[in-house]
């Protein structure tokens, strides 16, 4: 018997080691320790042992099982292991080929423009002031100190809705409205829409946007303006962005100032972009008029203020390279596609 | 204005070049455009002698020159011009001369003779016979300045000028003239201002001025002030060279002397004057009025105006022989034949000039001038230096006096001066001392605690004008930086700022592009959109002056606009177009002002139908809180009256969304299915639900029971989901619409809509017995109300 059980310990190592799949070994595991398998059939015949055979040639048994399952086991997880092999490289997929979901679409860039420097102001404590398109002619120039013959009030240079409504020239009626709203201290910015009679062309737009902002309280200075604008250059253009004021005249401010920004393209050496000047004008500042105060009910002898104000077509257009503003306004995908 | 700067060293010592003096004034706010060399481009042309001409041996048409350029051994130039003589003094462009146009000259050989150079014209020098008036037009110019053979010929022409552009601010009308610039050069570099009052002799034998003319003001509002003086015997001829180079270095084209003195003195005095031929005003009397109906006047550019009333002229006792401050009358010209000059210098109303300006589009140096609204002081110093320069020209003789008829404020006026304040505006500390030594060069003194300002700086109004002054000529640059410290202030974004930003931003995460596009649009838009005639969005607000029609009215929906920019990306075959704006609408309020909404319109087209633009909008409204609202089909302009749908929450229309219709996508062109939806930002924001409360995840299992229902094709599937909410009991937590049938086992008219059922109770485990009776009552009452049926 003992002869039997070695026999079928070889034929079953040798049935394992031929199998090729899962179905097979479970098959030749069946085969020999199944209900009706060799080694069953063998260990069936030990009744007609001897007592002393019996426990020697039983040891021997659950030896020869255990090796042939052991010997399956093994087998088994080395074939599993080869399947899983197997079906990992036939799943294999060209990653080249085109994603399928939809790409997210993108804010224009006015948006965006508008978004990134309001955020920087907004870190500076300032809120956004929001106010109408169609505005009174007197927010729009009398309150803001604009000479009553003005040219900039003419036909030729303002939308008229009737003679004392217009479309705004300007976001700064905003900052009246905020004036006369609220007594200082006041710290907004105003982005919108405004408009003038431009035909259009490649630097114009009968419709363009304004970013301004206005500041009043008690002993507001100039050199607070030249503070914060320079903080908002480096933080907007750069860290090692230099900026430059040049006396101006403006209506609602005085002083009044130009103010550039070290050109971000060549840091200052002169390039195409700053014309070889080294500097870029980006923004009209200055300290607000007291005239403007008073007619907002604000006593300037109390109180000062400034405004600056920044066109954000011309930051665009100097920030992304574009040289015709009329990109802006036209809504090809192909150009919105890439900001 | 372009400065000569050979002029402003007559009223400053300055010896800083061109780009410093402009760079220094643009510092201390007189903006400098640019700067150039005139001439810069000439090069080697020479002053030289021809000593003999003679026949070319072999061109009947070439002489050949024997010319002295001051070079030792003569030159010999070839040339084919017909003017030149032996002794003629002419310009020399010798071997690599380059000429005003920047043509190159080279020695080479003309039919077998070698020629050094060659002889030019004015036109090659870059100038006319007005700068040069004896020059021949075609020809050689054969120099009369005394000059020396071989000296350049920009030194004998006095063509050697540098010139800054300025661009002057509407708050410095003193800066019109180079005196004004030369102050501020003088203020900026530290350095004295050489201003001399202009002196002349009077001609004992000419009279007085009285006797020859009066001047009467009708309108004084108008004219604030007008001077006159008379000159005569003038002998009318071209103008010295320096007065002429002095003119062309500033852009005036000299004409004669006469008219070149009263260009002359408008560069120098910002103040604009006139000549009259004295022969030619009747009645010997000057009167400045508004011209009366049916008036006209040819001006000296031939142009003939009607004048209307409100046009202010000056006239003699007949008719109008200026138009006041713009130009003057042809009848009144200073032809060669003149005797008798009258000038005026007189002051305008800015307003009035500008508008006559307008009106008769005629612009000139001098109109451009007064619609700054120049200071009334300068017309008699002016007047004076016209006189002057008539005496140093010696073209005239001058009557004694002047007349000035003056109603305007000339005098010096008084400020308060307020050192402390302008440092606390300035964030300086500077001395009233210090401030005193600034301003002085500008002509303002203190007094007390009050700044004397000259009359001619009417900007000067109060203290802030003041700090002005310190802050550009302290250097805005020298002002130290520093940063607001005030109290913190209530920043930020408002919720309806940060909604809308969330609104751009879903519309962007599901595929869409922002575009820019116009408020205003053509009021044929709302045609082309369908809108009916009586529509109350049709009422939008006008502009009384629009750039054209197309953009002449304020928009009450953003919609045409959006498929405006569809049909520019269909045009340039974009295959799928997805995009959106959060545009302002306007609508007509009381007294011409509008109430300004703001719409969020998506469009898509090329890829996608219906549903999945429900989807694109289900999920923004999703992404911003906005829940729980009713989808109904709808009809709208606009839109297919089959695929359209409105989205409301109580009485509030959150908006509308579907097809655009197939009519009004062929008035757009769009050849491919286009949708769109219309969604009102300011409902979406009040039906946010802005608190988020958490709700306990389920502990017991749910049960679903799927339905297919058989129902009249006109029976809306959603209308549906709201019947069996209601009917289906507490446990029913939600109802989902899987599938839609129509075909083999419906009845035609009919379709099968199969629903999904999820029952769950909060207590305990759902179990069949339940649902089955749910669902028992929910077919019951669906039977009863719309005869829909369990498909079998």
């Amino acid at each position: 018997m003992k002869k039997q059980l070695e026999e079928i310990l070889v034929a079953a190592k040798a049935a394992v080691a031929a199998a090729e799949d899962e179905g097979t070994l479970k098959a030749t595991q069946v085969a020999y320790l199944g209900k009706k398998g060799a080694l069953t059939a063998i260990l069936r015949g030990m009744g007609g042992l001897s007592a002393e055979e019996r426990p020697i040639i039983g040891a021997l048994a659950n030896e020869v099982r255990g090796e042939i399952e052991a010997a399956i086991e093994e087998k088994l997880s080395a074939v599993k292991a080869a399947e899983l092999e197997k079906r990992l490289q036939n799943e294999k997929v060209d990653v080249t080929l085109p994603a399928k979901a939809k790409k997210p679409g993108r804010l224009h860039p006015l948006s965006q423009v508008e978004k990134e420097l309001s955020d920087i102001f907004v870190g500076m404590g300032f809120s956004i002031a929001e106010g109408p398109e169609v505005e009174l002619a007197y927010n729009n120039f009398d309150a803001l100190n604009a000479p009553a013959d003005h040219p900039s009030r003419d036909f030729q240079d303002t939308f008229y809705i009737t003679p004392e409504v217009l479309l705004r020239t300007q976001t700064s009626p905003v900052q009246i409205r905020a004036m006369q709203g609220k007594q200082p201290p006041i710290r907004i910015i105003s982005p919108g829409r405004v408009y003038r009679c431009d035909e259009v062309d490649g630097t114009h737009s009968p419709m363009f946007h304004q970013l301004e902002g206005l500041l009043v309280d008690k002993d507001v200075s100039l050199g607070d303006l030249k503070g914060t604008l320079e903080q908002f250059a480096k933080l907007y253009f750069g860290e090692n962005t230099r900026t430059r004021f040049r006396p101006h005249n403006f209506p609602f401010t005085e002083p009044s100032a130009e103010v550039d920004v070290s050109c971000f393209v060549c840091g200052g050496k002169g390039c195409r972009l700053c014309k070889g000047e080294g500097w870029i004008e980006i923004l009209g500042a200055g300290m607000v008029h007291p005239h403007v105060l008073e007619n907002c009910g604000i006593d300037p002898n109390v109180y000062s203020g400034f405004a600056f104000g920044v066109g954000l077509e011309r930051v665009v257009m100097i920030k992304y390279g574009i040289e015709d503003m009329r990109y802006l306004y036209e809504n090809d995908l192909r150009f919105l596609s890439q900001f | 204005m372009k400065i000569s700067l050979n002029w402003l060293k007559d009223y400053v010592d300055i010896t800083a070049d061109a780009k410093t003096i402009a760079d220094v004034l643009t510092a201390t706010g007189t903006k400098a455009e640019g700067f150039e060399e005139l001439s810069e481009g000439i090069k080697n042309i020479v002053v030289g002698t021809i000593l003999s001409t003679d026949r070319h041996p072999d061109a009947d048409r070439l002489t050949v020159c024997q010319v002295d350029v001051g070079a030792g051994e003569p030159i010999q130039i070839i040339t084919a011009a017909t003017n030149v003589f032996p002794g003629a003094v002419v310009p020399v462009c010798l071997d690599g001369a380059v000429l005003a146009d920047g043509t190159k000259i080279k020695k080479g050989k003309l039919r077998g003779l070698p020629s050094n150079g060659m002889f030019c014209s004015i036109e090659e020098l870059g100038l006319t016979v007005n700068d040069i008036p004896y020059a021949p037009e075609d020809g050689i110019l054969i120099i009369k300045e005394e000059c020396h053979n071989g000296q350049d010929i920009k030194e004998v022409l006095m063509m050697t000028d540098h010139t800054v552009d300025f661009e002057l601010t509407f708050n410095r009308p003193d800066c019109l003239g180079l005196i004004g610039i030369a102050r501020e050069t003088a203020a900026s570099f530290d350095l004295p201002l050489k201003l001399k009052a202009p002196e002349y002799k009077v001609s004992p034998d000419a009279g007085k001025v009285e006797d020859y003319i009066s001047v009467d003001i009708r309108n004084t509002t108008l004219c604030p002030r007008y001077s006159a003086a008379v000159v005569r015997n003038v002998k009318i001829e071209p103008s010295p060279l320096w007065l002429r180079a002095r003119l062309r270095a500033a852009g005036v084209r000299p004409i004669n002397n006469i008219v070149d003195i009263t260009n002359y003195v408008m560069l120098e005095y910002g103040q604009p004057m006139h000549a009259f031929d004295y022969n030619y005003i009747t009645s010997k009397k000057i009167v400045v009025r508004n011209a009366a109906k049916g008036e006209s006047i040819t001006t000296l550019d031939g142009n003939e105006h009607a004048l209307t009333e409100d046009m202010l002229c000056i006239a003699d006792g007949e008719k109008p022989v200026a138009l006041a401050g713009i130009m003057g009358g042809l009848n009144s010209e200073i032809l060669d034949s003149t005797t008798t000059v009258v000038f005026e210098s007189a002051n305008f109303d800015r307003s009035n000039i500008r508008h006559t300006s307008r009106a008769c589009a005629l612009r000139t140096e001098s109109s451009g001038r007064f619609e700054k609204g120049l200071p009334a002081c300068n017309t008699v110093p002016a007047l004076k230096r016209a006189l002057e320069l008539v005496c140093l020209l010696g073209c005239g003789e001058v009557a004694e006096g002047i007349i000035d008829i003056c109603n305007a404020d000339i005098g010096e006026r008084r400020i308060p001066f307020e050192p402390e304040r302008v440092n606390t505006l300035l964030g300086l500390s500077l001395s009233a001392e210090e401030m005193e030594k600034m301003l002085l060069p500008l002509e303002m003194r203190v007094e007390g605690n009050e700044l004397i300002v000259p009359p001619f700086r009417s900007d000067m109004e109060r203290t802030a004008d003041v700090a002005e002054e310190i802050a550009r000529l302290y250097g805005f640059d020298k002002i130290p930086s520093t940063l607001y410290r005030g109290a913190a202030a209530d920043g930020g974004y408002s919720k309806a700022q940060i909604f809308r930003a969330d609104l751009k931003a879903a519309a962007v995460a599901y595929g869409f592009y922002e575009i820019a596009t116009y408020s205003f649009i053509s009021p044929k838009a709302y045609d082309r959109i369908g809108m009916a005639a009586d529509d109350p969005r049709r009422e939008s607000i006008k502009l009384i002056n629009p750039l054209g029609e197309d953009t002449s009215v304020m928009r009450t929906t953003a919609l045409p606009s959006m498929l405006d920019a569809v049909a520019y990306n269909r045009n340039r075959k974009a295959e799928e177009i997805a995009l959106f704006e959060c545009a302002t609408v306007y609508f007509p309020a009381e007294g011409g002002l509008s109430t300004e909404e703001k719409q969020l319109v998506l469009a898509m087209s090329g890829k996608g139908d219906f549903y999945d633009l429900k989807g694109y909008v289900e999920g923004i409204l999703d992404a911003v809180n906005v829940k729980e609202y009713k989808c109904s089909s709808a009809v709208e302009c606009g839109f297919h009256p089959g695929i359209c749908a409105t989205l409301t929450k109580g009485k509030k229309v959150l908006g509308v969304m579907g097809q655009i219709h197939p009519a009004v996508m062929g008035e757009y062109g769009l050849a491919k299915d286009t949708y769109a939806a219309i969604l009102n930002v300011n409902a979406l924001l009040e039906s946010a639900v802005s608190e988020k409360q958490f709700k306990r995840l389920p502990a017991f299992p749910a049960l679903t029971r799927d339905l297919a229902l058989v129902m009249d094709d006109a029976i809306e599937a959603g209308a549906v989901v709201e019947s069996i909410k209601k009917s289906g009991g507490k446990a029913l937590e939600s109802v989902k619409i899987f599938d839609v049938y129509k075909g083999a086992g419906v009845a035609e008219g009919k379709k099968s809509v199969a629903y999904s059922l999820v029952f769950r109770l909060p207590d305990k485990t759902m179990n069949d017995e339940t649902a089955d009776k749910a669902v028992a009552n929910i077919l019951k009452v669906l039977e009863a109300e719309s005869g829909i049926t369990l498909r079998s």
